[in-house]
Formats: C-alpha cells, sequence, structure tokens
C-alpha cells in the first residue's frame, strides 16, 4: 500500500548495529527494501553493511531523505527513539520490539498529538511483525516469500496469525497487497481501525482480512468504522475462543477484562457490523475466497 | 505482576491513603505480640493471598483478644485458601495481616484502570463499596462514576473534587478524599501500575477515609525500572509452571484440559487452542515459545509441558519464518533425545522450508504424527488422545 511502504520508500534501522537489527537489516534489503542506513548513537560516521551510521535520526534524515524506520532497540530505549522518529520528520515507524512499557506508549502518543494530521508520523507496533508490501518492500521481520503479490489487505494482530493467513491465500493462489502487523500490545501505536481506514483508500487493495484476538476494544471499534464507513468488504478472524477470563495469553494486550473483549463477543458485534466472520483458523483463506467470488 | 494486600498498603500509605493501623506477621507467635503492638480492642486477621473474595472463604477473621488473633494466625498460616478467583488448587497462606478493626460508617469502591480506548487512566468509583466492580456494573450500573484523567498533566484536584462529591461524601471530608483519589492516582502513574482498587474505601465512625482493603497489579514490562516493586513478587502466590516459563522466557497459562501445546506467537497459539476445542478436545496449556522458536526455547518447552501430569497428548505447531523449518526439526529432535515423551506427539510445521523440516523428522528415528494443517493437526491430536 503505498501509503504505507512502497518500492520508493527510503528506510533507517534504528539500533542498527545491534544483533537483531543487523540481522533483520540484512534480510529486508535481500527482500529488495530501499534501506538507506541506520542510526546508533555514538557510532555516527561509520560503515554498517556498507551503509552509512548516524549519532541522531535526524542526521540520518538530513543525509539520506530517509522517511521511513524501524525499531531495534531495548524496550526501556523504544519510547524515546520512536518520538526521535517522530521529531525528525520520518513518516513511517514500525516498532518491532516487544515489552515496551504501557505508560510510555501512552507518553509516545501524547507526544505525538503536537503534530499536525498531515505531518504527524504513523506508528506501527509495538510487539508486531511490521509491514509487508510483495514485490515492493518489507519494513519488518515476516519471512517475505510466504506472500504472494494480490490485493487483499491483511491487519493482526499476531504475527505468526498473520503468516498463517498469507499462507492459505497463497495456497489459494490469492495474493496481498499489504500486510500490517499492528503488534499484541495493550496501547499501540496504530489500531485497526487506523489501517482499516487507510485500505479503504488504498487502490491496491479490494477486500481486507482483519486477525484479532480477545481483549481490548479495537476490533469493534473498526467493526463500527466498517459498518459506517466502508465499501470494501471486510472478513475478521478473533482468536481466543477457549481462552479463561482474566488471564493474560501471552500478548500483554491479550486478556478479557470488560464486555465485548472475549471472543464470542467480538465475533457477534463484527457480524453486526456486516463483517464476514471466519469461524475457525484454519479456514481464513477460504472465507476471504468466498466474499472474493460474490464480489 | 500482583503484590499482596498489606504491599499494596504500604505503598497507597506513602502517597498519603490513610491506612489503618496493621503489621505482617508469619507466625502465630508473633500475633499476638503484634495485636498488643498495633493496640486497640478489635483486630482482623487477614490471609494474605493473590486473590480477592478471601472473605468468603474464610480467610478473615475478626478477634476480640490478643490470644484470638494468635489462634486465628495459627489457623490460616499453612493453609491453602480456595475462592471463586483462584481455581480450585486455592492459594497458599504464608503471611498474615493483622489490622486494627475499623468502625465502618460507609463503604465506597475506587478503581484505576487504564483505559484502552482513550488511552488515558480511568478513575471508576461507586457508593456500593465491598461488591466487586463486576457485581456493582450488573447490580447497581447507576452508582457508578468515571473520570477520564490526561496523563501528560495528571489528576487535577477538581477531577478528584466531583468524584468525592459524587460519592456523597460530606463537606468536611471532601478535602481528604481528594488527597485520598490523587494518592492513589499518582501511585498507579509513578510506579507503572495496570490496576489499583480500594475496595472497600471506607468513612469510619471516627470520620477517617482508610482503604481498608487494598489490590495493585503492575506492568511486567516495566520491572526494569521498578526493582522496588519487582522485589515484592511472592513466587508462592503462582503457578510453580508458569514460574518455570517466565524464568525461561517462554508465555505459559495452565488451562484445565489434556492436550498439551507447544506453539510459537501467542495468537497462532490461542488459535490452536481455539481449533483444538473445535475438533471436541480441550488445551492442557496455552504455551508460546516466542516467534523465533529457537531450538533452546523448544527443549525447555518439552520439559514444561511434560511436567503437566495431565497432559496425555501433545501438538507441536510452529510456523517458521526467519527461523526455518530444518532447523525447528532438528530443534525438536535433539528435544527429544534430551526428554523422554511417553504420550502420542503430534507435530505440525508450516512456513519457510517446510518439506525440509518434516524429511528430518521423518528420518530421526522420532515417533510422532505429522499433520499438515492447523484443522489437521487439531484432528489428530483429539484422534490420539481417544485411542
Amino acid at each position: 500500500m503505498t501509503v504505507l511502504v512502497d518500492k520508493n520508500s527510503k528506510i533507517i534501522i534504528q539500533g542498527f548495529t545491534g544483533k537483531m537489527g543487523s540481522f533483520h537489516a540484512d534480510e529486508m534489503i535481500k527482500y529488495g527494501s530501499n534501506v538507506v542506513g541506520g542510526v546508533t548513537p555514538g557510532k555516527g560516521g561509520s560503515k554498517h553493511l556498507d551503509l552509512p551510521v548516524f549519532n541522531t535520526v535526524k542526521d540520518a534524515v538530513n543525509e539520506t531523505g530517509a522517511d521511513a524506520s524501524i525499531l531495534f532497540v531495548p524496550p526501556a530505549f523504544a519510547a524515546d527513539s520512536a518520538m526521535e522518529a517522530a521529531d525528525a520528520g520520518i513518516k513511517i515507524c514500525v516498532a518491532i520490539v516487544d515489552g515496551i512499557p504501557s505508560h510510555d506508549m501512552i507518553r509516545i502518543k501524547r507526544y505525538m498529538r503536537r503534530y499536525t494530521k498531515s505531518s504527524k508520523m504513523t506508528l506501527v507496533g509495538p510487539n508486531c511483525a511490521g509491514i509487508i508490501s510483495p514485490g515492493k518492500s518489507m519494513l519488518g521481520i515476516m519471512p517475505g516469500h510466504i506472500y504472494k503479490e494480490g490485493r487483499i489487505g491483511i491487519i493482526s494482530r499476531s504475527g505468526t496469525l498473520g503468516y498463517e493467513a498469507a499462507q492459505q491465500l497463497k495456497n489459494l493462489n490469492i495474493g496481498v497487497s499489504t500486510s500490517v502487523g499492528i503488534g499484541g500490545d495493550p496501547i499501540n501505536g496504530s489500531s485497526f481501525r487506523d489501517i482499516i481506514e487507510k485500505f479503504e483508500t488504498d487502490d491496491e487493495t479490494d477486500a481486507i482480512l482483519m486477525i484479532g484476538e480477545i481483549g481490548g476494544p479495537q476490533e469493534v471499534a473498526a467493526g463500527e468504522f466498517a459498518k459506517e464507513n466502508m465499501k470494501k468488504p471486510v472478513i475478521a478472524y478473533i482468536a481466543g475462543l477457549t481462552a479463561p477470563k482474566g488471564r493474560v495469553m501471552g500478548h500483554a494486550g491479550a486478556i478479557v477484562s470488560a464486555y465485548g473483549e472475549s471472543a464470542i463477543e467480538k465475533v457477534e458485534i463484527l457480524k453486526e457490523c456486516g463483517i464476514t466472520i471466519s469461524k475457525n483458523p484454519s479456514v481464513m483463506g477460504d472465507t476471504v475466497k468466498s466474499v472474493l467470488e460474490k464480489m | 505482576m500482583d503484590i499482596h494486600e498489606y504491599q499494596a498498603k504500604k505503598i497507597l500509605s506513602n502517597f498519603g491513603v490513610t491506612i489503618p493501623r496493621g503489621g505482617i506477621v508469619y507466625s502465630p507467635e508473633n500475633a499476638e505480640n503484634k495485636a498488643r503492638e498495633i493496640g486497640g480492642s478489635r483486630w482482623v486477621v487477614k490471609a494474605q493471598i493473590h486473590s480477592g473474595a478471601r472473605g468468603k472463604a474464610g480467610g478473615i477473621i475478626v478477634c476480640n483478644t490478643p490470644l484470638e488473633v494468635a489462634q486465628a494466625t495459627d489457623k490460616l498460616l499453612g493453609k491453602k485458601l480456595v475462592t471463586n478467583q483462584t481455581g480450585p488448587e486455592g492459594k497458599i497462606v504464608n503471611r498474615i495481616y493483622i489490622e486494627e478493626a475499623t468502625d465502618i460508617e460507609k463503604e465506597l469502591y475506587l478503581g484505576l484502570v487504564f483505559d484502552r480506548s482513550s488511552e488515558s487512566i480511568m478513575v471508576v468509583a461507586s457508593t456500593e463499596g465491598g461488591m466487586s466492580v463486576e457485581e456493582i456494573s450488573k447490580e447497581k450500573p447507576e452508582t457508578i462514576i468515571r473520570s477520564k484523567i490526561e496523563v501528560a498533566v495528571g489528576m487535577q484536584n477538581f477531577q478528584a473534587r466531583e468524584l468525592a462529591f459524587g460519592l456523597g461524601i460530606e463537606p468536611d471530608l471532601i478535602r481528604r478524599a481528594s488527597e485520598t483519589i490523587i494518592g492513589c492516582y499518582k501511585a498507579f502513574s509513578e510506579l507503572d501500575a495496570t490496576m489499583v482498587e480500594v475496595n472497600p474505601l471506607v468513612i469510619s465512625k471516627q470520620k477517617q477515609i482508610l482503604a481498608l482493603d487494598c489490590k495493585m497489579s503492575f506492568d511486567n514490562n516495566a520491572m526494569f525500572r521498578r526493582s522496588q516493586v519487582s522485589e515484592l513478587r511472592d513466587k508462592t502466590q503462582e503457578d510453580s509452571k508458569e514460574i518455570f516459563a517466565s524464568d525461561r522466557g517462554l508465555n505459559y497459562v495452565s488451562l484445565d484440559g489434556n492436550i498439551g501445546n507447544i506453539i510459537n506467537g501467542a495468537g497462532l497459539a490461542m488459535a490452536s487452542m481455539d481449533m483444538i476445542k473445535l475438533a471436541g478436545g480441550a488445551p492442557a496449556n496455552f504455551l508460546d515459545v516466542g516467534g523465533g522458536a529457537t531450538p533452546e526455547k523448544i527443549v525447555k518447552a518439552f520439559k514444561l509441558v511434560t511436567m503437566d501430569e495431565k497432559v496425555k497428548v501433545i501438538l507441536v505447531n510452529i510456523f517458521a519464518g526467519i527461523n526455518r523449518c530444518d532447523w525447528v526439526a532438528e530443534g525438536i529432535v535433539d528435544a527429544l533425545k534430551k526428554i523422554e515423551i511417553k504420550v502420542p506427539l503430534v507435530i505440525r510445521l508450516a512456513g519457510t522450508n517446510v518439506e525440509k523440516g518434516n524429511k528430518i523428522l521423518k528420518e530421526s528415528k522420532i515417533n510422532y504424527i505429522e499433520a499438515n494443517t492447523l484443522e489437521d493437526a487439531a484432528n489428530k491430536a483429539v484422534t490420539a488422545l481417544n485411542k
């Protein structure tokens, strides 16, 4: 989706010279992403993977014209790095890191309120797999080859369940325009609603597969938005029908604490919003296929 | 992370919340002295476990003499208390909190949580203290008042005042009530809490505003900067398998069924559990070995799942991305050399290099059932169970 990343996106890696940053930078470059450099404070002026390293995101943006970044910094410093990216004029930032305190996430989001809608950075994550527009660019850690180029948009809180969906679609010869992992944390940079809205206006996307799970109000908010504002069909699967109430299921955000947060309740509400439900995780691809056949 | 009532009270009192006089004891011998030290003529002996609804489970005893305090302490210490929140196995009582009894005039409810919709801190209050917030919202929803706090500026006095007046608190006590509410807010925001609950918050006959029972939970992700809070962790209150898991970087939740799971990724793990249920089985656990599913994590996961005697079948479902299936398969083969599995094992690999991975499994001597899809894996696990 050109509104998030495309072939022209100039990507920098924050936490470039670390083990994770180096490994995934290399994977992204191999996929064909336009990685132009990275940031590691104190190592500015050196080269890493044949690319320039900068001390600050501002330096990187000034020198390379970077407009996208991906964070591989430890959780304790991630909020600071995300705000640095926003301030330097980065347009899209993906936070892969798992373990950012919720209070820090709220701080980032409050910090970003200073920007107007047009100048505000889109933050995706944390605790996510990132973004891929198959054949164009990968700003994430997913296995690129399981995504076939095509016209389905995927939004998923879970990384591996998003892969599962991409694989099922590929097996049915259905491709993906863009897949966005929004992450499993209670407070995240972009919600289902934020991304679903972008897909609605994306010329390269015909239908959207939304993969949610227990906990939080986001799936329902996206469903209500879709009901009022969307023409493109939305298909959804909600994981966690068997999850017990009040327990955190791996993702910090996957906890049922209020009405409308369990999988069954979410499914009911989404159905009322006119969304097609994939009744189990093994038929996500088939459900998309049947919706496409009706279009 | 949860902490005990007495720990939460200590924290809140540091933030200006008044609590009844009290002290912690670990033995009946100390209990009698502690009661005398606290003073007064009536005491409440409170079992410290990580659960609410302790009163109904017999974990809170009112005593009239220091001797009774010692007897009540003796009765509760070492006992497993089963409440409607602990599950049937209950939680062990290793610490007793002795508190001066309060003459209650009015019981209120005060709770603070994150509001995920507005991404702010929500303060919830009600005049119906003593009931759980779920009960209040079901039976007396009209008594609930809420205030959303903008975290960048923090809670303002007027917001606390509005809540206090909303609770019908008499004018002379409004200032003290506001200070109490703001104290709870500060504790929440300054210590990376995810929940603060004072229930009941009471007005005593002596016109004091007191936190009679408190609960606090904290953000595990923030413990790196809250060493004083993380020291309050009490592992005796956690499931031993869950401690084993968290110490090894695995996400594990113990459940009631008999199909053990080893899965990478929290979403895929929940989805696999759903498939097991649809196939007519029940998961024994939720287990996410992490997106990477490294061989070391797989060995640890097998150890963990085989610790659970309920497990009659093990289902492994790995969607390999950057880590390839052949690498994951080698990890599984290696794990099974170290750990003996006495129950049927179903393995489903998917993603990068799946053919290579399945070949490695087949050519190894391990005894397992191969599955291709999520559905196939769940069906085969349930079938293996019924054989």
